[in-house]
């Protein structure tokens, strides 16, 4: 039969592209730790989830060889599947073939997949894992990465977009994954860098590891470009699923909810937090005492420790938690505090997903470093991503809330929804001790002892500032609660805000200090 | 949870007046004291390799003036004098690799 032999003919061809760049190219591939592509794209996928669309997709470049080089599929392979359940379109890059190099055929598949996430609403991930641009196509391959960084922008906000970086990305390439809402790196796999080491060196003669310029960890712990770090492929795919399942496929929709679970009895919300409001505990733990199943999904776990940002769910539906972290640099906000908080804020404003913040705070970091590095415009940034957001917002006061601290944490004055205290909340323009030392500057100088009148104006700040109930009595703070009724109180809030409206007055779009 | 807590990693960070006992970051831990800028010190203003010193020590120099031949990003960069006065000392030789915020010489 005529068809049988089509058939036959296009099994053959299939088995062949399937190969990429053939054994050779997938043994060195699996020697550095890698996948391949295909094995990405199915690891993350649900099983049997996955169809391939432009597997017989060729270059027709002539310059400099290359219509001498057959290149499988482009070097790229897209399609869509599911996790979960969820649909999600999907490219990965192959570096078996010509270094998963990008030319102008190899852009146009991503686009095509970018194009029909957007168009049908749904999630992008993009494994990156590339040499770079292919040179040998000129200004074609650099035409496929402006196109590939437009569609970035305007799906932005629209659907979640995720890049995994597995392999090189390097040069113009990493604009990609920088446009996208999250980047997953894997250790000694991950490697982004504008310029790399060796031009580092001819130029400016400072020697450094391609590791340590833009490995995994570095882009954790450093430049808070990666927010998820893992250790192998595998760990990354989990921390994929994890986050597909909690997060909305577009703009318009809630995340699926699941059955709500307690929290686990083992974080116990009256013993984590210190009274003396000068030490520390990790606010993760209070976290942990009320959401769902205990189960909290961090972000940028690694980057600007002294802020804590992720998703949990509540009553079964996802929530997004900032929380000021007490354990590391007391909870402070400064530059890189502020900038993680504030792009976690919009991510959550954009895509329907209610705001619990827990605040812990003296203030802003003081040093000549902070001033200089712009503290100002990236601590605008909170205020701003919090005025802006009309998602349900959530305040609870564990402790102290100090100064523009106070008012930046999802103040009532930022059109918070709820605003709950502690009975041990300080709310104040700055601690006691500060507050003391100006008030009763005379007093204090011109006692006969001025250490004990100190302590005793302290003592008298303390009293009457140091308390929420002075808030509480202007209405900023809409109750004062027993920590053990938290749980409680933010699932009652959560679900009278469920259909919560508010609206902006028309304009283009603001003008957020970035 | 408390538990969970090394009192041996915890540090002390002072804000208005008040000191917290927390977590110190690598980055806080490793900042650098602010040095306010000396008016006749000569700095390099980018890492690079040091092409010619056209100057000498005790030379007389007026504000504008050549000083030094500094190579970097393949460019030959003169760097010039901010005040008019004298040479007090020279730091650096042809063929030296200076990185950035190194002191090349002092004018009095």
């Amino acid at each position: 039969m005529a068809l049988e032999k089509k058939i036959r003919e296009l099994k053959e061809k299939r088995e062949k592209l399937l190969l990429g760049g053939g054994e050779e190219a997938i043994e060195k591939q699996k020697a550095m730790g890698k996948n391949t592509a295909r094995e990405r794209i199915l690891a993350i996928l649900d099983d049997d989830s996955f169809c391939e669309y432009d597997m017989f997709v060729t270059h027709d470049a002539r310059d400099f060889g290359m219509d001498k080089k057959q290149l499988p599929s482009d070097g790229v392979v897209i399609g869509t599947g599911t996790v979960s359940g969820n649909p999600v379109a999907i490219f990965a890059q192959d570096f078996t073939v010509a270094g998963g190099s990008l030319g102008l055929m190899h852009s146009r598949k991503i686009t095509k997949i970018m194009d029909h996430a957007l168009k049908m609403r749904m999630p992008l991930i993009g494994i990156n894992d590339s040499g770079g641009a292919r040179i040998q196509e000129g200004v074609n391959s650099l035409a496929g990465y402006g196109e590939i960084f437009f569609r970035n922008t305007i799906s932005s906000g629209v659907i979640p977009q995720i890049s995994v970086i597995l392999g090189p990305c390097a040069g113009g390439a990493v604009y990609s994954p920088a446009l996208t809402d999250f980047v997953f790196v894997v250790e000694n796999i991950s490697k982004m860098f504008i310029t790399g080491p060796e031009v580092i060196k001819t130029v400016l003669g400072e020697e450094i590891s391609m590791e340590d310029l833009g490995g995994a960890r570095v882009h954790c712990e450093v430049t808070g470009n990666a927010h998820f770090f893992a250790k192998d492929e595998d760990e990354c795919f989990s921390q994929i699923k994890k986050l597909i399942s909690l997060v909305p496929r577009n703009n318009q929709v809630k995340a699926v909810s699941c059955e709500a679970l307690p929290p686990d009895k083992k974080y116990d919300i009256e013993k984590i937090v210190p009274g003396d409001p000068t030490l520390p505990y990790d606010v993760k733990d209070v976290i942990r005492a009320i959401t769902d199943g205990s189960d909290f999904f961090e972000i940028q776990e690694l980057w600007a420790k002294n802020i804590v940002i992720g998703f949990g769910r509540m009553g079964g539906n996802t929530v997004g938690f900032v929380a000021n972290q007490p354990l590391e640099m007391a909870g402070v906000l400064d530059v890189d505090s502020s900038d993680k908080a504030a792009r976690f804020i919009r991510y959550c404003d954009a895509f329907n997903i209610p705001l619990i913040t827990l605040v812990d705070l003296p203030g802003y970091l003081p040093g000549v470093d902070q001033e200089h590095a712009g503290v100002i415009r990236h601590g605008a940034k909170v205020l701003y991503a919090y005025s802006e957001a009309t998602v349900p917002k959530l305040t609870v006061i564990l402790r102290k809330a100090y100064g523009g601290g106070y008012i930046a944490m999802s103040s009532r004055h930022l059109r918070a929804d709820f605003v709950f205290a502690w009975p041990a909340a300080e709310i104040a323009v700055m601690g006691p001790e500060g507050a003391a030392n100006i008030i009763f500057r005379k007093e204090i100088t011109t006692a006969a002892n001025p250490d004990e009148m100190r302590k005793q104006k302290v003592e008298e700040y303390k009293e009457k500032f140091a308390n929420p109930y002075v808030a509480a009595s202007r209405g900023y703070v809409d109750s004062v609660i027993e920590p053990a009724e938290t749980r409680k109180l933010l699932l009652h809030a959560l679900e009278i805000s469920t259909d919560k409206q508010e609206s902006m007055p028309a304009k283009k779009h603001g003008l957020p200090p970035f | 949870m408390k538990e969970n807590i090394d009192n041996n990693e915890l540090g002390k960070l002072c804000v208005d007046g008040t000191n917290y006992s927390t977590r110190l970051s690598k980055s806080y831990r490793k900042r650098k004291q602010y040095v306010p800028d000396v008016p006749g010190a000569v700095i390099s203003f980018i890492p690079g390799t040091i092409i010619d010193v056209l100057v000498k020590e005790g030379s007389e120099v007026k504000s504008g003036d050549d000083l030094i031949i500094l190579e970097a990003m393949k460019m030959f960069n003169r760097v010039k004098c901010p005040l008019t006065g004298v040479v007090k000392s020279v730091h650096v030789t042809p063929g030296m690799r200076v990185t950035r915020g190194t002191l090349l010489l002092e004018i009095e």
